[in-house]
């Protein structure tokens, strides 16, 4: 027996034992009547062609490993960045128990999010008592200062009135009538979960600005010098949302962070649970309307947010989630030019490290091919930062990108040689990629935990930067943005190539040679 | 406080009882009526746990539960490791679920097995308005196309699906005769069906009785039958469970025909009708099939538990018994060989868990099938309770496992479950990961009862040694006697409750 008491192996080797080993090749051979290890070869082989590719890329209508979540995830992400805010998913349960799994398995965290539970009956009259039940027991039970309601599908198909079963509940006493209960239809066919924080955005602020779905006046806009700061879905939010305060402060700039979500999702273990931390006070979203400017991070996660603010008289900006030196110079400027401060001396000095850094490492990254995928605006800001570095972006796909985009890339590619032999794949997913991994052959690629599959299949190495990480831990604690954020997603670059080296170096007698311990 | 000597039990029962009344007083009082009618108190003796269960959820509240499509693609169909799962409708549901369940397989990803991928029809709005029929015979296309070693499809629906009114089932058998006579299976499960993912395992189970078994009708095996033939219905494989099952029914020198369904594959769902005894280990998700199988071909089925040497034992003996002679001394020989690695699994980590309690809430069979493996290990589990079971688990639960006094909690509420927890301060919990972190935070030592959080295999002998590992390690962490901040002693509540 392979099993031993004093040295437990748990599956890393049990099944490595040659017990397991013949168990396993019994069972395949009598009864999972398999293809021929022959055939199995052929197909594997034929699937890293060009033909391949190109039948690949005539799918019109299977998506296989999409690199996008849907809508309702992104509105409960924006929701939990407000003080005491209970996100509230209108629609079947399930979806809600995905969501907060999702999230606790990438921030290693508790999500905090009911649903009104619809089964058939509401898919047949319609949500309203889900509603009107739902929003009373989650307003007594978890005592929250806000509801933010989102749709699913389910109820987007049935066509549920959130406007009407809200008032509706209000009405039949589920909660105060002057409670704050902003909402967004999110349904999960359209756009992706950056598209649900958008609409999720937009509905917080409307209900504040707006006059709170006509039951207050309209707030009157008395311009201030604040700047707002809206960070997108962003997977890092706790690191860069801690890194870009710091950061203001330091600028001594008067801000306020629409969505924080740094505190809620980094929760400290000390024998007390919180449901709630942190987040954009209710006051403070409201006051937001008179800031002097809104900045966004992720042009792409603000579509209608950022209109909504500029139709209320504020200038607004938007980067495409910034990384590196060019880009938070961009970012640090727009802020210093809109507040109307000066970039202090020692913001400078952060620069001049993190240039530093690059010029004591870049070699390392010269000339290296890199494909990259993630949501639109990581992935923008990523092959920016990769051909600054002297790196060639050769493949930057987005699942949830759309031509606006890819143009956006292009321009993007066209601006420094480095980006001469560098396409833009938006719409596509990550078995598209995995053709253009076999094609295009880069020496890297830059993506999420399901990018292993990727590295396993076609034996490029993974640079894990996006959303989700659910195979390393704490990653989202380290911010990628500011020079600092630089520096890390520069050292997590350079740390996956140096292991690759290693490994690529480390046999004795044959390449040993170049198992160097100066780098 | 402790819970655990059997003096104080009438005081156990009365702190639970008022801790009910407690939990309730916080719901408005429709809610609390409701809820009132899934917790109680277990009474030794009673056929079963004295909830209510297997009911709509409230809604508004942090329920654990899933969704339909989480019992079917998420458990029963998507570890048949050689077909591809379509998960039919928009993007998220095959998104959340994608490679979530670690059920583990051997095989060729993307060529000759596809476990570990996201095929969705990602639905548009489209798509919504004209219907999605036209775009599914197209992805089957597609997937000819692409995979060709492929063993069949079948199709998952979410919740759009059944609100259009979309005819998978004609989709299907249209591409099946063009195929050939490929196996391609609709199953309805979209997620507001029912109340949580239960019924997404029956109807899941029902689909394979339609679409597999009486579409191969009496087909001959490709095998040889042998008097021993087997099946292991209702393990999923987490992280290896149903090889270190699978093993000891060969030791004893039974011939396993088929695995339902982690690392399963469609030849293995072909053959199951000509077992002699199917072995069904998740009792909750899969007894419908065997009960079909029961009537319609005749093959009994016999549940068995392979938590802890105890339960183990019992289980090995029970199988064995509905066979000759030989296997029953092969039965008793397998138990023997493998007591040298209980005794020694028990010398080391009893002592370092003896008396230590544990609150469960998990899904499946695990609520009532884990707790012979801690009382094995010395620990007592004082609380428990179903995400999805049915009454049928709380008599199970009832008449052979739970101890006079134990707290009940069907369907529990996140609100619940914390201030279970924050008053009976038990040593560890077992659920899963949206309540993993609550309770950390609390400072209380945890292990993913549905995942083995990553570790494992937990079932059979093998198994029982990585259990007992990982509730040593969860509980004897130093980390936890960290988390109270040595200068601010006394101002937490939890503190001031463990300190009553």
């Amino acid at each position: 027996m392979p099993q031993d008491a004093d040295q437990v192996k748990d599956h890393f080797e049990l099944f490595r034992g040659d017990e397991y080993k013949d168990m396993l090749a019994r069972k395949r051979s009598e009864f999972e009547n398999p293809h021929p290890d022959a055939e199995i070869e052929r197909v594997k082989e034929w699937a890293k062609t060009e033909e391949y590719k190109d039948l690949n890329f005539s799918r019109e209508a299977l998506t296989i490993n999409p690199a996008k979540a849907c809508q309702p995830l992104g509105a409960v992400f924006a929701a939990v960045g407000f003080e005491a805010t209970l996100p509230f998913v209108h629609g079947s349960q399930g979806c809600v128990a995905y969501y907060r799994s999702h999230f606790s398995r990438h921030f290693k965290e508790p999500t905090s999010c009911v649903s009104s539970s619809m089964t058939e009956d509401a898919a047949v009259f319609g949500g309203l008592t889900n509603m009107v039940d739902g929003l009373a027991n989650a307003y007594s039970m978890y005592k929250p200062k806000m509801i933010a309601v989102a749709t699913t599908c389910m109820a987007e198909v049935i066509g549920d009135d959130l406007n009407a079963f809200i008032k509706t509940a209000k009405e039949k006493e589920s909660l105060p009538a002057e409670f704050d209960v902003p909402f967004a239809h999110t349904p999960a066919f359209v756009g992706s979960h950056i598209t649900g924080y958008d609409n999720a955005m937009k509905g917080i602020l409307e209900h504040f600005w707006d006059g709170k779905a006509k039951t207050a006046p309209k707030l009157e806009r008395v311009p201030n010098g604040s700047i707002n700061f809206l960070n997108g879905f962003d997977g890092y939010a706790v690191g860069n949302l801690r890194e870009v305060k710091r950061i203001f402060d330091m600028m001594q700039v008067e801000y306020t962070i629409l969505g924080d979500q740094s505190d809620v999702w980094d929760t400290p273990t000390d024998g007390t649970f919180r449901m709630y931390d942190g987040g954009t006070t209710l006051e403070d979203a409201a006051n937001a309307i008179h800031a002097k400017g809104t900045i966004s991070m992720q042009e792409y996660c603000t579509e209608k947010t950022l209109p909504f603010i500029a139709v209320h008289g504020q200038e607004t900006a938007a980067f495409n989630h910034p990384i590196g030196i060019e880009a938070t110079d961009s970012f640090v400027m727009e802020v210093a030019r809109m507040a109307g401060v000066e970039i202090p001396d020692e913001l400078a000095k952060e620069r001049g490290r993190l240039v530093d850094a690059i010029a004591d490492s870049n070699a390392h990254i010269h000339g290296k091919k890199f494909a990259i995928y993630g949501d639109p605006d990581l992935a923008y800001g990523l092959a920016k930062f990769v051909m600054e570095l002297g790196g060639e972006p050769v493949v930057v796909l987005s699942t949830n990108g759309g031509k606006a985009w890819a143009a956006k890339m292009q321009e993007l590619f066209d601006s420094s040689p480095f980006g001469a032999n560098c396409e833009a794949y938006p719409g596509k997913d990550l078995w598209h990629m995995r053709s253009l991994l076999f094609t295009e052959a880069p020496d890297f690629l830059i993506g999420n935990t399901y990018g292993k599959y990727l590295e396993r299949d076609t034996g490029v190495p993974l640079i894990r930067i996006g959303f989700p990480i659910f195979d390393r831990h704490h990653k989202h604690r380290y911010p990628v943005w500011g020079y600092q954020g630089g520096l890390n997603v520069l050292v997590t670059i350079l740390d996956r190539i140096f292991e690759h080296m290693d490994a690529t170096t480390n046999v004795p007698s044959k390449t040993d040679y170049s198992y160097d311990i100066i780098r | 406080m402790s819970v655990s000597t059997p003096t104080d039990i009438a005081q156990v029962k009365e702190r639970n009882r008022a801790l009910i009344q407690e939990v309730l007083e916080v719901y408005p009082a429709k809610s609390a009526k409701r809820r009132a009618k899934h917790l109680n108190v277990s009474e030794e003796g009673k056929s079963d746990c004295g909830v209510k269960s297997n009911i709509k959820s409230i809604p508004g509240v942090m329920t654990i539960r899933g969704c339909a499509y989480a019992g079917s693609k998420g458990v029963v169909w998507g570890p048949i490791k050689d077909m591809i799962h379509i998960s039919h409708g928009p993007v998220g549901c095959g998104q959340y679920s994608w490679a979530a369940r670690r059920n583990y397989y051997i095989g060729t990803t993307g060529i000759d097995t596809f476990v570990t991928m996201q095929f969705t029809s990602d639905f548009q709005e489209k798509d919504i308005v004209f219907g999605g029929d036209k775009k599914l015979a197209k992805i089957m296309d597609e997937i000819e196309m692409l995979f060709p070693l492929n063993k069949g499809i079948t199709v998952q629906s979410e919740c759009p699906i059944g609100l259009i009114g979309d005819d998978i089932e004609a989709v299907s058998k249209s591409k099946s005769k063009e195929y050939g006579g490929k196996t391609i299976v609709p199953v309805r499960c979209e997620g507001f069906r029912g109340v949580s993912q239960s019924l997404g395992h029956h109807i899941a189970n029902d689909a394979v009785r339609d679409w597999v078994f009486d579409k191969v009708g009496d087909k001959e095996p490709t095998f040889e039958p042998s008097p021993y033939d087997v099946a292991i219905i209702g393990d999923y494989n987490i992280g290896g469970d149903a090889w270190s099952s699978r093993i000891l029914l060969e030791e004893m020198g039974l011939r396993v025909i088929a695995q339902w369904s982690g690392d399963g594959s469609i030849a293995e769902l072909e053959a199951t009708p000509k077992a002699k005894l199917n072995v069904l280990h998740c009792y909750r998700s899969m007894n419908y099939i065997s009960r079909h199988m029961e009537e319609k071909y005749g093959i009994p089925w016999v549940e068995y538990n392979f938590f802890g040497p105890s339960k183990i034992e019992e289980s090995l003996r029970k199988i064995a018994s509905y066979f000759d002679e030989s296997i029953q001394e092969n039965a008793e020989k397998v138990i023997a060989r493998y007591r040298a690695l209980t005794d020694a699994v028990i010398a080391k980590y009893k002592p370092r868990l003896q008396g230590k309690t544990v609150m469960l809430y998990v899904g499946g069979l695990r609520p009532r099938h884990v707790i012979g493996a801690y009382e094995d290990l010395g620990m007592e589990v004082v609380g428990t309770g179903y995400e999805f079971g049915h009454n049928d688990d709380y008599q199970r639960t009832a008449q052979h496992y739970v101890k006079d006094g134990t707290l009940i909690y069907d369907d529990v509420t996140g609100y619940e479950f914390e201030k279970f927890v924050d008053k009976i301060q038990p040593d560890l919990v077992g659920s899963g990961i949206k309540e993993k972190y609550v309770f950390q935070k609390m400072g209380v030592p945890f292990r993913q009862m549905h995942s083995w959080d990553y570790s494992g295999p937990y079932h059979g002998y093998d198994g029982f040694a990585i259990f007992a590992r990982d509730m040593d390690m969860a509980i004897n962490s130093p980390v936890w006697s960290m988390a109270p901040t040595p200068w601010k002693a006394g101002e937490s509540d939890t503190m001031a409750i463990a300190a009553e």
